[in-house]
Parts: structure tokens; sequence; C-alpha cells
């Protein structure tokens, strides 16, 4: 049950490059504020992802200690960008991003 | 074919499938559904790298915390797939070809990379104990700080979800 012997160090790569796309597509087509927001979500998860896989194929447990700082990170962040969110929704009643376009060029 | 590599293969496939399915689904309640069940796949890959705490810690997190926030705001801003905005077909499609050129991009240099691989490292770096122990000695200054940090998010959710701000 160990992946370091039978899995290769690529295979992650791969793995983590292609949820990180995956949620960079999301942000890229997408509309609705909070959607987008998730795909954020799945951006930061796919660098934890490598970032723990190189912490165990290189037997350094520094790695896995940033990937619980940036888990508390993106809980704060989580935290605070509902908060702003639910905030413009009662302002401007949508949250569509291309509505909310005061500060588009 | 191990074990190993088919339950590789299997929470990869899970974890990709559902990550497509947030950004495809047309009902944002869809879309935060299987988001828990993409970070529980990734919760699966960290105990397969056998990092146990951070598995655990993964699901309490995102799967316990965040997700039942971000279900909580979608059920409270009341969206559903008549309000769900769409962008233009167009628009869709050179989002599509830009992804999938940051994947070429991205892979095309790890391809040229060459990384030396540890295979006797020690098996016990992801269990609690030995966590504990980097945490408390090495990173203790950053530990203490990020919950001041947690302090400063939880004053700003408060505050800026209140009614009136005056």
């Amino acid at each position: 049950m160990e992946a370091i012997n039978s899995i290769p160090l690529n295979y992650y790569i791969i793995l983590s490059t292609a949820l990180f796309c995956i949620g960079a597509l999301g942000v890229m087509m997408r509309r609705n504020a909070i959607i987008m927001f998730m795909c954020i979500e799945l951006m930061l998860n796919a660098v934890n992802l490598l970032m723990v896989a190189f912490s165990r194929y290189l037997g350094d447990s520094n790695g896995q200690v940033f990937v619980f700082f940036i888990m508390a990170v993106a809980a704060a962040e989580v935290a605070v960008g509902l908060a702003i969110l639910i905030m413009i929704y009662r302002n401007a009643n949508t949250s569509d991003t291309e509505v909310l376009n005061e500060l588009k060029w | 074919m191990s074990i190993t590599l088919i339950i590789f293969w299997f929470l990869s496939f899970l974890a990709l499938l559902s990550a497509a399915i947030v950004v495809f689904a047309k009902n944002p309640v869809y879309s935060v559904l299987f988001l828990i069940v993409t970070f529980f796949a990734i919760a699966g890959h960290y105990l397969l790298l056998s990092a146990q705490f951070l598995a655990a810690v993964h699901i309490i997190v995102y799967a316990g915390a965040i997700m039942v926030l971000f279900l909580y705001v979608i059920m409270m801003l009341n969206l559903n797939q008549e309000t769900e905005p769409h962008k233009k077909p167009l628009i869709k499609f050179i989002a599509v070809i830009a992804a999938g050129l940051l994947m070429l991009t991205l892979v095309a240099a790890f391809k040229g990379t060459e990384i030396t691989v540890i295979t006797n490292a020690d098996p016990s770096i992801g269990s609690v104990e030995t966590l504990g122990k980097v945490l408390f000695k090495e990173f203790l200054l950053p530990f203490e700080v990020s919950s001041i940090l947690f302090l400063a998010a939880m004053v700003g959710a408060v505050y800026l979800s209140k009614k009136d701000l005056n």
C-alpha cells in the first residue's frame, strides 16, 4: 500500500497539472462568482497534492507542514471571501461577474 | 498491475471527473456536491502517500467546514439552474483552448526536468508524531501567527456580513 514503490512521481505531477488546469478553466469560463471561488479552491488543492507528493518522494516533512499552513490560509480566505460575496449580493442582487463591472476598463 | 496502482488510477479518475463536473455543471448545488467528491479523492491520495495527518485535516477542513460554508451560502442566496449566468459559447470555447494550452505548456516544461527521488525515504514523515514535532519546533512562530490570521478573518467575516455597516 505504499505509493512510493509502485507509482512514479511523474504520475502525480501530471495529475496535479490536470487538476490545476481544470480549475483555471473554471475561472475562465464561469460567470458565477461563487463557482469561480470554488475553482480557485480546486487549484489550491492541486498544488497541495503536488506538495505532499514531493514531500513524500523527497523524504522531507517540511512540505507537509506547508500544506497544513496553506489549508489554514484557505479556510480564512473562504470565510472572508464568502462574506464579501454575500455583501455584494445584498447590494447588487447578483453574483454575476459581468454585471459587477465598475472596476473594469 | 498492483493493487496500489489500481487505487491510484481509480482515485485520479474520480478526482478529474468530478472536477470536470464542478466546472461544467449547470446547477451550482451540483458543483458543490461534486467538489466534495473531488476533495475525498484527494484525501485518498494523501492516504496513498502515507500522509495520514494531512488526510484527516483535509477532510475536516475542506469537506467539513469549507464546503458546508459554500453550500450554506448557495442555499442562502437561492442560486439554482434558472438564475445561473452563462458566457457566450465562443468565450467558453476560447477558455477550453486556453486551459488546454496551459496544460500542454506545463506538461512540456515538466518533461524536461530531472528529479532525483529518494526510494528509501522514512515512511513515518506523514505521521502525527513527526509533523507535530516539526510544527512545534521549526514552525512555532508561523503556527502562532496563523491563529492571529484566523482571529482577523473571523472578525472580518462577521463585520462584512452585518446588515448595516453603520
